[in-house]
Parts: C-alpha cells; sequence; structure tokens
C-alpha cells in the first residue's frame, strides 16, 4: 500500500457528509430518544417515588401564585410589603445616622479652626469628602441592609422563576424573551448584574432587547431618592397613619411604570432595530426551598450592601469634594455650582426639574446612588445652608428654600427612574455586548424616554394649571 | 466538615487535579462548589444563577483540587453561551473528573444531561444531591441501581449540610487514579450508527493526534453541529485544545489576584 496523501480536514467532513444519508433522516431523533429512553429506564429502576405530600403542597401553591387571575396582585403585594417593610424600618435608623455623622461633621470641623487650620482645608475635608460620604451612608444604608435581606429571602425560595412565569405573556407580546424577566428582576439589585444574567438568554436579538432594557428597573441605587421622594413629598401629604403605606404604594408605581416603560421599549425595538419573533423557552418552576438564614445574611449583607454601599462611598467622596470646589471657587461673587445650574436652569425647567438636580445627575454620573446627597449639598451650598436638614426638614428646605413642588418630586423620581445607567452598567453592556454602537444606544435610548417623559408631564401640568 | 477536607478558597494555583461541575440548572452545583472551596460563590433558587464559570480549591488527602464550577444547562447540544462554556470546558479543558450534580427529586430530567457527559468523558461521578429534599417528599432513590446502570460511581449527598461529601471526594480521587474503573453508558443506536461512528472517529484522531474525545466528535458530526464542522475545518480543535488549556492557566492567574470574577 501506497498512501501518499495525507487525510484533509476536508476529506473528514464529506465522509460525515457521505455517511449521514445512510443513516436515514430520523436518526438524530432517534439518538435523543433513545437517551431519553435510556434515562427513563434507569430511572424506574433506581426511584421509588413513594407518596407526594409534600410535593402536593409546593404544586398548590404554586397553582395560587402563578394563577392568571391571582398571581398578578399577589406579585404586587409582595413587592408593596417589601417595599412598605423597607421604609418603615429605614426611617428611624436613617435619621438617628444622619445626625450622629453630622455631628461629627461640626465637631471635627470646630476642632480644625480652633487648632488653627485653614479654612479651605476644613472645608475640602469635613464639609466636602466627608459630607458626601455621610450622606450616602444615612441615606443608603439602613434602606439597602433591610431591603437585601429580603429581597434575597424571596430569591433563595424560589419566588424568581414564579415571576417570570407571570409577567412571560407581556415579554411574549412585546417580541422579547420571557427569561426577560429573571433578568428584570436582577436588575432591581443592580443593573449591571442584571445585564450579566442575560447570557442565559440564547437568542442575541433578544438578549441585546434585555439587555437595552434592563435599566428601566429601578436599582437599589436609585431605590433610596425613590423612597425618600415618595416618603417626603407624596406621603406627606396624607395623614401620618397612612404615610407610610402611600409611600410604599408610590415605590410600587413607579416600578410599575418601569415594567411599563421596558415593555414598551421591547416591543418598539423588536419591532424596528431587532426585528423578530419571541422564541419559545421552557421555565422550571424550583421546589420552594427553606432560606438558609446564614448563607442569606451573607448574600445581602456583604455580596451586596457593603458591596454597592462601598462603591457608593468610593464615587461620593470624590463627588463630595468636586461639589465643595464648586461651590466655593467664586466668579465675580457668584459660585462656579450657582452658574453652572443658572446655565441649566431653562433645561431643567422645561423638564419640570431645575438646574440643581441636573447638575447633581451629571455628577452623579458615576453611580446612580448618589444623586439625593449631590444635590442637597448642592443646594445647601448654594443656598448658604448650614445645618443638615432631618429628614422632615428637607420638605420645608426643598418646598420653601427651592421652589419645588409636587410637579418636581414627581419629574425626579420619573427622571430618576428612566435616565441613563451608571458609569459601571454602561461599561458592563460594552463588555457584554462588545460593541459601542450598543453601549451609545442604552444611553441614547433612556435618556431620550427620560427627556421626552418629564417633558410631558410638566407641560401637561403646567397646560392644567396644576403648577 | 472533617479533617480531611481543607478549603482552599481561591488558591488554586498549584493544583494537582482539575475537577469540573456540571449538571442542571438549579440542582445545588454551586452550594456544592462553595461547600468544598469555602468560597461565596452566589447561589439562589433559581434556574441560570451561574452564567460564568467560576473556580476554587479544596484539598483532599493530600492532593490539591482545582474545582470548575459550570454553569447549569438541560443539555450540551445547542448554542447558548452558558452550554457552550459547559461543553466546552469538559470536552477541551479535560478536567481529571467531572462531578455531575443532579436533582434526587427530578432525576429522569437529570440523567439526560448526565448520559451527554458520559458521551464526552469516562472520568465522571455523578452526585445526586438534594437527598434531604427527596426524602422529605417520600422518595427513594437507589444510588447502587444508579451507578450499575449508568457504569459511572452515584454517591447520595446533601450539598447544603455536607452531609455524603466525603464519600463524594473519595470516590472521585478513585476515579481519577484508576482505582474505580468506570464504563460509561453509552446509547448504541443502529449497527450502521455505530459503524459510522467508529469510522469517523478513526479519520479524526488520525486527523488530530491527542484530541480528546474522537468519538464524541464524530456524533457531532455525523448530526451537523454547525461549530464542531468549522472546528474541524479550520483545525481549531487542535488549537482549541491548547488554547483552553492556556485559557485556564490565564483564569486561574487572574481569579487569584483579583479574587472574583
Amino acid at each position: 500500500m501506497t498512501e501518499t496523501k495525507q487525510l484533509q480536514p476536508q476529506d473528514v467532513l464529506a465522509m460525515a457528509e457521505s455517511l449521514r444519508p445512510q443513516l436515514g433522516s430520523g436518526f438524530r431523533d432517534e439518538i435523543v430518544q433513545s437517551m431519553y429512553t435510556e434515562a427513563q429506564r434507569i430511572v424506574d429502576r433506581a426511584v421509588n417515588k413513594g407518596s407526594k405530600k409534600k410535593w402536593d403542597l409546593d404544586q398548590r401553591i404554586d397553582r395560587l401564585v402563578t394563577s392568571p387571575i391571582f398571581g398578578l396582585p399577589i406579585m404586587l403585594l409582595i413587592l408593596a410589603a417589601v417595599f412598605w417593610i423597607t421604609i418603615v424600618g429605614a426611617n428611624v435608623p436613617s435619621q438617628m445616622l444622619a445626625t450622629g455623622l453630622f455631628w461629627i461633621e461640626e465637631q471635627a470641623a470646630n476642632l480644625f479652626t480652633s487648632i488653627g487650620i485653614p479654612w479651605w482645608i476644613t472645608g475640602f475635608i469635613w464639609h466636602g469628602v466627608y459630607r458626601g460620604l455621610a450622606w450616602v451612608i444615612s441615606v443608603m444604608l439602613p434602606p439597602m441592609a433591610i431591603f437585601f435581606p429580603v429581597f434575597t429571602i424571596l430569591e433563595d425560595l424560589g419566588y424568581l422563576p414564579r415571576v417570570a412565569f407571570n409577567l412571560d405573556w407581556m415579554f411574549k407580546k412585546a417580541g422579547a424573551h420571557g427569561k426577560q424577566a429573571l433578568t428584570m428582576a436582577m436588575g432591581f439589585g443592580c443593573n449591571a448584574a442584571g445585564v450579566v444574567a442575560t447570557r442565559v438568554i440564547d437568542s442575541p436579538r433578544e438578549r441585546l432587547i434585555a439587555i437595552l432594557t434592563n435599566n428601566f428597573v429601578p436599582c437599589n441605587g436609585r431605590f433610596p431618592t425613590l423612597i425618600m421622594l415618595a416618603t417626603v413629598f407624596v406621603a406627606a401629604s396624607f395623614p401620618p397613619v397612612f404615610s407610610s403605606f402611600v409611600a410604599a404604594g408610590t415605590v410600587v408605581g413607579v416600578v410599575l411604570i418601569g415594567v411599563f416603560f421596558t415593555m414598551l421599549m421591547s416591543w418598539i425595538l423588536s419591532r424596528t432595530v431587532l426585528k423578530g419573533e419571541a422564541s419559545a423557552f421552557t421555565l422550571e418552576l424550583p421546589p420552594y426551598r427553606r432560606p438558609s438564614i446564614g448563607r442569606i445574611l451573607y448574600t445581602s449583607i456583604i455580596d451586596r450592601t457593603i458591596f454597592v454601599l462601598w462603591r457608593a462611598i468610593l464615587t461620593a467622596a470624590p463627588a463630595g469634594a468636586a461639589i465643595w470646589i464648586l461651590g466655593n471657587i467664586n466668579i465675580q461673587g457668584v459660585s462656579l455650582a450657582q452658574l453652572i445650574a443658572n446655565f441649566l436652569d431653562p433645561l431643567g425647567f422645561l423638564i419640570g426639574l431645575d438646574g440643581v438636580i441636573l447638575l447633581a445627575y451629571i455628577i452623579a454620573i458615576p453611580a446612580n446612588e448618589i444623586v439625593v446627597p449631590t444635590m442637597m449639598m448642592v443646594y445647601m451650598g448654594v443656598g448658604m445652608m448650614t445645618d443638615p436638614p432631618s429628614y422632615s426638614q428637607l420638605h420645608t428646605l426643598l418646598v420653601d428654600g427651592h421652589g419645588w413642588t409636587m410637579l418636581t418630586a414627581v419629574n425626579l423620581m420619573l427622571f430618576s427612574l428612566l435616565h441613563n445607567p451608571c458609569a459601571t452598567t454602561i461599561m458592563t453592556i460594552y463588555k457584554e455586548t462588545k460593541s459601542k454602537k450598543w453601549a451609545a444606544l442604552s444611553v441614547v435610548i433612556t435618556l431620550g424616554t427620560a427627556f421626552i417623559v418629564t417633558f410631558l408631564t410638566a407641560t401637561i401640568a403646567r397646560l392644567a394649571g396644576w403648577v | 466538615m472533617t479533617a480531611q477536607l481543607a478549603q482552599m478558597g481561591l488558591k488554586v494555583d498549584n493544583f494537582d487535579r482539575i475537577i469540573a461541575l456540571a449538571g442542571n440548572p438549579n440542582t445545588g452545583k454551586s452550594t456544592l462548589f462553595n461547600a468544598l472551596t469555602g468560597l461565596k460563590q452566589h447561589t439562589g433558587n433559581w434556574p441560570g444563577k451561574t452564567v460564568t464559570r467560576a473556580e476554587g480549591g479544596y484539598e483532599f488527602q493530600n492532593v490539591k483540587y482545582k474545582l470548575v464550577d459550570l454553569p447549569g444547562t438541560y443539555s450540551l447540544l445547542s448554542a447558548s453561551q452558558d452550554e457552550e462554556v459547559a461543553r466546552d470546558f469538559i470536552l477541551f479543558g479535560q478536567p481529571d473528573c467531572t462531578i455531575v450534580v443532579t436533582d434526587a427529586t427530578a432525576l429522569e430530567r437529570n440523567l439526560n444531561l448526565v448520559i451527554q457527559v458520559l458521551e464526552i468523558t469516562d472520568k465522571a461521578v455523578v452526585a445526586v444531591n438534594l437527598m434531604d429534599e427527596a426524602r422529605r417528599k417520600g422518595i427513594e432513590v437507589d444510588t447502587r441501581s444508579l451507578s450499575r446502570d449508568l457504569g459511572v460511581p452515584s454517591i447520595p449527598i446533601v450539598a447544603r449540610t455536607g452531609e455524603g461529601i466525603q464519600m463524594l471526594l473519595s470516590t472521585v480521587a478513585e476515579v481519577i487514579e484508576g482505582e474505580v474503573k468506570t464504563q460509561p453508558i453509552r446509547v448504541q443506536g443502529s449497527p450502521e450508527y455505530q459503524r459510522s461512528i467508529t469510522t469517523l472517529a478513526e479519520q479524526i484522531e488520525q486527523l488530530y493526534p491527542g484530541v480528546p474525545n474522537a468519538r464524541w466528535l464524530a456524533i457531532r458530526l455525523l448530526d451537523g453541529d454547525a461549530r464542531v464542522q468549522s472546528a474541524i475545518a479550520s483545525g481549531e480543535i487542535s488549537e482549541l485544545v491548547a488554547s483552553q488549556r492556556r485559557a485556564d492557566v490565564q483564569f486561574s492567574r487572574k481569579m487569584a489576584v483579583e479574587g472574583r470574577q
């Protein structure tokens, strides 16, 4: 034998092609089928099913929480309960933290002044960097320390896939993947995490939709903002007995608006740039499991609360410094912060906000969680307010001092819900899609929606004479 | 856990063995991973929690193991990103042993993946997890019968409490050392099918000597798997074997430096 010709990859492929027809058309199904049969046979021999009591309980619960009639209301009730617990539980610790931390600021600043350290060093460190940190910790820590464990319990119990099941039909109508409900739920924790979680979606088209719309659910960084506004403005106009319920209801309402825009934008995308049909998939409803306390505490406190807080602190310190500098560099007697705010005012007015709020949003691009603290600091810097206000004084400060109305509060909530993703999320979108185009589009879509919606609400409210 | 097991967290630099953790979604792979390594990989009761792979180390009876937690998948035959991660690693990462984690309360569904993994590799152990849940539901699992039928050891465990983990680890060690001989079940199909696979597999081995599993590649080729076709046509197969090894080394370093993914 003289075989001189060396074997080439093409030869092997060709051989596969020539062998395949000999096997008959149904051979693939046959193989898969025989795998299933084999699995079934093995299980029949090895498993004794016995009584199915517990199973029945699981199924009965599932029939209720995924029922077409009660599924969605139950979901909303659970969501409202989570927010209510967070609002009620976080209020007092937030104020205590604020009081304590700002007391430290004052004492430390006095000490610095008394030993003759120049005013600008004292100001920069204590009224700048430190104040930024104090705001972030007092506004964010208590709600997170309550929200995350409660959310993690739901996750560990196995409730999230039921949510996906309940929302599946909506996503299908929007031309998106049903698993987007899962990634959306992850977005409540962190939009960057939600974007990474979209890897469970097979179809690239539907995955992109899930990525581009993930930011429409408020992440934990934005929840404190929403909770604060809901408590201070919306709930304040109701009798105190109801106020916590109204606040929780308002936050649920905002979340629903976010879900609505997720659907709307998915629908628009799947009919324009990302055309296609929704693909079918099987969603497994895992058995309910008793959450393990240790793991919940670890996950929610270390992985989530501390992780998010640390990130906020890292961005809040420089933001605090930036605001202090902007507030203390004067050009012809007017501070730089005031100048920028004045410049942004017309645009802010157009969408029912003001220049200071927009300035705060620009400074807070690295991390959404510091918008409210930044805003407060700019107001206090600009308005020569030295005493940090308590939660209850906040209302007076904003309404009387800076002309806030219900429209401002509502539009700020809408803007916070809809505006561009934070820097981390934009980076994550870029990494996941490997495309600057999609990363940029995610900003354009969200910011565009935010401006259009707030412009509409502001215009309508003004035309109707509500403000 | 007992003295024999030492959790090594992210210290995976000087490992002696690589173990892959595969399984359906939501069967407790990450829980087992955490129990063995002492790491805190996020676990959650919903399918699809782990979308990338995580690595960690443990030491058992003075042997250092690197453990790779793969995304949960129902099969290895489709092409979503998470399934590809799992299948590429089992095939090209050449783990010394693959632990397939299964849910004792849903074995029918889980065994499909087990059988597919066994098509790829001989070195496997089936961990029948969530035995406590099965007991609560009155489900009895005869793991000896499972072992006999599958041709690889099946060990009942409860990853959450650590029950059965010693047994699992010593079995994994025995499989790697060849003290336990495995004879995985292979779906037979028709005689023509068998013949075709054998012929193709021989050719693939001739083309790419040392390729990890020519038989499995032959099956995929017959099936018309576009990914495998292009990998063979372009010579990517041999490249893949090499690059997966490189990537593993780099990945371990990265993990050790950054502490997490």
